[in-house]
């Protein structure tokens, strides 16, 4: 069996920093790293490899740089890297990114494709879906748990109302969410030796798109501007006065009922 | 066109924020799309529809199912725009469908304007560290999904009968083999009016305890920052914020909850906040329009004690 796992490299917008002025990110000194529930998805293929014997094969699309992210699933474990890298694809939106991705999926060949529910940049849970639908394979979003039977997969999902188990057939492709598992650290000899693993580039002398189906120019969606919220509300501080600070809040509350 | 969503018969709210947004860009008309067996697609008329469409031959949700039917019927009519809400379901069927139409998507969208024709698209990301304004050019329909919450339902009458039509699919590839409801949704804190939210400044689920005390006395229901869903002490269905809910209270307690950009994107603009926090300089002081500085413990329970004796006082009265 083949699985294909999808992983991005974002970055750890827990530190961003916005140029206020500009309305834009500081990226300098963020660190990057792979989208934390791509890394959810990377750990439902280890486990299928222990398993079922399972190849694992993972894809990036990036600037040369997210090689990074793919010497880090050497270490975790996966067998086989590629880095999907060129200039023409630089600007790509989700219909764009998911269709060079697709393509990429269709030469490689695979059973199963994994992604993340969502990355933690763009924040869309696109790119998974129309992946899909443009390899004309099922998907299903959102899953915490998956089991494989024969040619048929098996899967729970957790929707706010209720929770599901949906079954459907191979290939197809899972969207993973957090909660399906806890990803391993890489091993030790994994981090040795996954400087020494071959990845595998591919550009679009591989894809031969033309330069208007791909990238910025390609892409249905574009971003006009970026602005940051300005907030310039007036708050009132009870900074001594406990009393002072309870008789407000009672106050607020019996204006709409509540006390 | 608006696809209007519809669980167990009944309409998603956001069908009707959707369709009192759509009424109010110039000169189009106002599509409702619904599937599934529906009893009040005909209220959409009072929100604005000018004309509703009812797929009556689908059952619920089916991911393939609703795909084909959706697909033909915006081949059929070619909308301009195309609105969805960005619920779960809404944010999985979206991009399969823009996929299939070779469209453009926009996701989770806070605001839209029309200009000449061309729907400009803001929505947060970054984790809401940025906001960007986004504009699909040549590709149609311009889809775009809304969270619940961010627009208002608006009543705006309008006449009209619903169209019911049967439309041929393929079987579905995804069958649902079990569905277990999670019980009573007792509290959605989407709809709520007062909102008793907390952080890890609350520290414990005994603090918690306390606050679902206060919130019930006063009619509230409670929430919490994506610390407190991950430390256990209340359910990830109520998580305000990115990752979570966009709620639209009249009043929104903030306790023991910093403030950060990632929270602050699920409360929407008007809703008024009050922050109890130990630290004057917490990003959540410049974001409330009241903040009590304080540790949160003693304000509670004197906001509790208070409250339990004037209950007391108006029985005896
Ligand atoms: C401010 C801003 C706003 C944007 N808004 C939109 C928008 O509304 N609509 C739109 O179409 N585009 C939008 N884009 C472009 C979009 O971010 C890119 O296309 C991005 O490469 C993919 O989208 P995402 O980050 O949302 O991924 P998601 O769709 O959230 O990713 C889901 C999963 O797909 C896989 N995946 C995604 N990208 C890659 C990749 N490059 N390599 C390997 N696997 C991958 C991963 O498994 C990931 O977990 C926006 C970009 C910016 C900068
Ligand atoms: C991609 C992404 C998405 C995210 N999505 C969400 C989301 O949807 N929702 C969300 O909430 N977070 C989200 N986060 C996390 C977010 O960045 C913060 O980590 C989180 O909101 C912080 O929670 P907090 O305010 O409870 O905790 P802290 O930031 O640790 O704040 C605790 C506060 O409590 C105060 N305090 C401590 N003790 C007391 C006391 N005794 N009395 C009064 N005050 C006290 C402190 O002064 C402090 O201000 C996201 C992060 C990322 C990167």
């Amino acid at each position: 069996m083949k699985v294909i796992v999808f992983a991005k490299q974002v970055p750890d917008t827990s530190e961003v920093k916005i140029d206020k002025e500009k309305g834009t990110l500081i990226r300098d000194n963020v660190s990057s790293i792979m989208n934390p529930e791509d890394k959810n998805a990377l750990e439902v293929a280890l486990r299928l490899k222990e398993q079922l014997g399972a190849k694992v094969i993972v894809i990036t699309m990036g600037p040369p740089s997210a090689e990074e992210i793919l010497r880090e699933s050497y270490a975790m474990g996966a067998d086989m890297c590629y880095l999907i890298t060129d200039p023409l694809f630089a600007g790509a939106d989700t219909l764009v990114t998911s269709k060079i991705l697709a393509k990429a999926a269709r030469l490689i060949g695979f059973d199963l494709i994994l992604t993340g529910r969502q990355a933690i940049d763009g924040d869309t849970a696109q790119v998974g879906v129309e992946l899909a639908e443009h390899l004309g394979i099922p998907s299903i979003a959102y899953v915490i748990d998956i089991s494989i039977n024969e040619k048929r997969v098996f899967v729970k999902r957790e929707l706010d109302e209720k929770i599901e188990i949906l079954s459907t057939e191979l290939p197809c492709l899972i969207t993973c969410s957090k909660e399906i598992n806890i990803p391993r650290y890489m091993s030790l000899s994994g981090i040795f030796s996954c400087y020494s693993k071959k990845i595998v580039v591919l550009d679009n002398k591989v894809f031969g798109f033309k330069k208007e189906e791909v990238g910025l120019l390609g892409s249905p969606t574009k971003v006009k501007k970026t602005f940051t919220k300005i907030v310039n509300k007036k708050c009132e501080i009870v900074e001594t006065d406990l009393n002072e600070g309870i008789e407000k809040i009672e106050e607020i509350l019996s204006s709409i009922g509540g006390m | 066109m608006v696809y209007c969503q519809s669980d167990k018969e009944k309409l998603h709210p956001v069908s009707y924020e959707l369709i009192s947004k759509a009424s109010e860009f110039h000169g189009m008309e106002v599509v409702a799309l619904v599937l599934g067996n529906s009893e009040d697609a005909e209220v959409l008329f009072n929100y604005g529809a000018d004309r509703v469409i009812l797929v009556e031959n689908v059952g619920s949700y089916n991911l393939e199912v609703y795909t084909d039917v959706i697909c033909k019927i915006v081949k059929k009519e070619s909308p301009e725009i195309f609105l969805l809400g960005a619920t779960q379901l809404g944010r999985e069927l979206a991009p399969r469908i823009a996929a299939r139409l070779n469209t453009g998507l926009t996701a989770d969208c806070t605001n839209l304007e029309v200009n000449d024709g061309l729907i400009y698209m803001t929505r947060p990301a970054f984790g809401g560290n940025l906001m960007a304004t986004i504009i699909c050019e040549k590709h149609r329909p311009q889809m775009v999904t809304v969270r619940p919450n961010v627009f208002e339902k608006r009543e705006n009458k309008k006449l009209g009968k619903v169209e019911k039509v049967k439309i041929d699919y393929k079987e579905s590839r995804i069958k649902i083999e079990e569905v277990i409801e999670k019980g009573l949704k007792e509290t959605d804190i989407t709809k709520a009016e007062i909102i008793v939210s907390g952080g890890r400044g609350v520290g414990s689920k005994e603090g918690f305890e306390k606050l679902k005390e206060f919130a019930n006395l006063i009619g509230g229901v409670v929430a919490g920052s994506r610390v407190a869903v991950e430390n256990g002490w209340i359910e990830k269905e109520k998580q305000v914020g990115q990752t979570g809910k966009t709620v639209r209270p009249k009043i929104y307690f903030a306790i023991g909850i910093s403030g950060t950009i990632q929270h602050l994107a699920g409360i929407h603009e008007n809703s008024f906040i009050i922050a109890i926090n130990k630290d004057k300089n917490a990003p959540i002081i410049k974001m409330a329009n009241l903040a009590i500085i304080s540790d949160w413990g003693p304000v509670i329970d004197r906001l509790i004690k208070r409250k339990i004796e004037k209950e007391k006082a108006s029985v005896l009265k």
